[in-house]
């Protein structure tokens, strides 16, 4: 692999841009790997990355049903934070933020991780006192956030409008060193630096079964062919229930739509994201300068990846009365992408009833934050057979009642 | 806009007059059941990507809860029917497999 650096584009300008290389080879499945991870994603990819960064296992392919990336990891509204409330999502969260702080230079691939801070805004007393709460469980977790009032509201994000009277602003919680970055650059940079370890990303590939030897897995057929492998990850968000149906076992999973939409592109206003988790508003302005909405998620099933018209209105009728200028603002694109949502509003990192086979799925409406945490610690879970990052995040706990409950903790969002 | 016709009261609503309430035909376990039963009850769904049969309540209207036969992908209703019931009726069944002609009803949560 060519390194990216100011030299080869000095270099690459002088003869007429003929040097550049493709970022990650196009494969063709082979009959057998050490690992096979289902889903090109974020986490699928992180997940390959990092088996083969910490673990040495390079004999990996990645398969993915469409191209790499055009899932939900392209579809999201980029939000990075970790300030959660429970013990196990906050190091987690955490250990992914602090993932992003170093990942262009890990990758030498430019995600355009951007802190630019994360405001969590309280628009009922009720979400203040939980705010609070959570504010004062990051600092027992070492995370740094705090609550501020209306007025540093304000003078953070001037073009909000704070007095109400139906969505008051009464604080925030404020998390400096969150933000956003790039969500197609992580799939790229992951995809290069996996293919640059020797690992085989398939696309055009769909996962039609899964082999199984009494309870072991075995391997996969696929639309491109058989494929053995001694372990199977099964990274897949929306469509994990479609995959653990194939390997034999039942999730505590549910797809719902989640859509975002954005505006024109327009001058800086905004250097910050806000979330508005009372009204399922959530915006930031994008380096091309739209602004980036996303918006609550349809209340029943589906795998349509459009979402309801209904949703999108509450939305920006609820942002219209918190942020007055983007009243006038033309709205450019809407989509939507299928999330998988878990009882407690946690992922499951998990083993499955058949053995060799794993998951990481439930990351619901918030996974993008995770991507590199997620790589990390599913690694870990699939080459050792434990991660101190996963231990809780179990598919059993539902049947033990262990829930890591996000869900009441956080309001809404996740 | 999903729109479903209630069975009971026969008004046709779009969906920001009803409230979903996910999985139909489950077995409620009580007391006495055991954990795998409880998980299967509260957690697991089947989360079809297809035919999906699904609790509905009329929420803004007649205020009751009824069936309906939906498909994930392509939303096309394949019919409401009466929540007083263990399984689909015949004729939504005839319709479900008329663009589906494999689908069973499983009745195994």
């Amino acid at each position: 692999m060519r390194r990216y650096s100011a030299f080869a584009i000095a270099r690459e300008a002088l003869r007429h841009h003929t040097g550049w290389e493709r970022a990650w080879k196009s494969a063709a499945p082979k009959s057998r790997y050490d690992v096979v991870i289902v889903g090109a994603g974020g986490h699928g990819l992180a997940t390959a990355y990092w088996l083969g960064r910490n673990h040495g296992i390079t004999n990996v392919a990645v398969i993915e049903k469409g191209w790499l990336g055009g899932g939900n990891t392209g579809r999201n509204t980029t939000i990075i934070r970790s300030n959660y409330l429970q013990d196990p999502s906050a190091a987690l969260y955490e250990k992914s933020r602090s993932l992003y702080e170093t990942m262009s230079q890990d990758l030498n691939y430019n995600v355009m991780f951007s802190p630019r801070g994360v405001l969590m805004l309280a628009q009922t007393e009720h979400e203040k006192r939980g705010y609070l709460r959570t504010a004062h469980a990051n600092a027992l977790q070492g995370i740094t956030t705090r609550f501020i009032g209306p007025a540093e509201v304000k003078k953070i994000c001037p073009i909000m409008n704070i007095d109400g009277p139906r969505y008051p602003v009464l604080g925030g919680l404020w998390q400096e060193r969150a933000g956003t970055a790039r969500h197609d650059a992580v799939a790229w940079g992951y995809a290069r630096a996996c293919s640059d370890m020797g690992m085989d990303i398939v696309e055009q590939c769909e996962v039609t079964g899964v082999t199984r030897d009494g309870a072991r897995v075995t391997g996969l057929s696929t639309t491109r062919g058989d494929i053995a492998c001694d372990k199977l990850g099964i990274v897949v968000a929306g469509h994990s229930g479609r995959l653990a149906e194939m390997a034999g076992f039942r999730l505590p999973v549910e797809s719902v739509p989640l859509q975002a939409l954005v505006s024109e592109p327009i001058k800086p206003c905004m250097d910050i994201v806000v979330m508005a988790n009372t009204v399922h508003g959530y915006m930031s302005q994008s380096d091309k300068g739209e602004m980036v909405i996303g918006g609550g998620t349809d209340g029943y099933n589906a795998y349509t990846q459009r979402g309801s018209f209904q949703h999108i209105e509450e939305t920006v009728r609820a942002l219209v009365e918190t942020f007055p200028m983007i009243s006038r603002l033309k709205m450019l694109r809407q989509w939507g992408g299928i999330v998988d949502m878990t009882g407690d509003r946690s992922p499951i990192l998990s083993r499955t009833p058949v053995e060799n086979c794993f998951i990481n799925c439930g990351w619901g409406t918030g996974g993008f934050k995770a991507t590199p945490g997620s790589g990390w610690a599913f690694a870990e879970l699939m080459a050792t057979g434990a991660s101190p990052l996963t231990a809780a995040f179990g598919m059993e706990r539902f049947r033990e009642g262990r829930f890591i409950d996000e869900s009441v903790a956080a309001g809404v969002a996740h | 806009m999903l729109i479903l016709d209630c069975p009971y009261c026969g008004v046709r609503c779009d969906e920001t007059e009803l409230t979903p309430g996910g999985e139909a035909h489950l077995t409620r376990h009580g007391p006495g059941s055991d954990d795998a039963d409880f998980e299967r009850y509260l957690f697991q769904r089947r989360n079809p990507r297809g035919v999906h049969l699904e609790r509905w309540r009329h929420a803004y209207g007649c205020g009751k809860w009824f069936h309906a036969a939906r498909h994930t992908v392509t939303m096309q209703v394949f019919g409401t029917y009466p929540a007083q019931t263990t399984e689909p009726p015949a004729d939504i069944v005839e319709r479900i497999r008329a663009s589906d002609p494999d689908w069973t009803f499983g009745d195994d949560t």
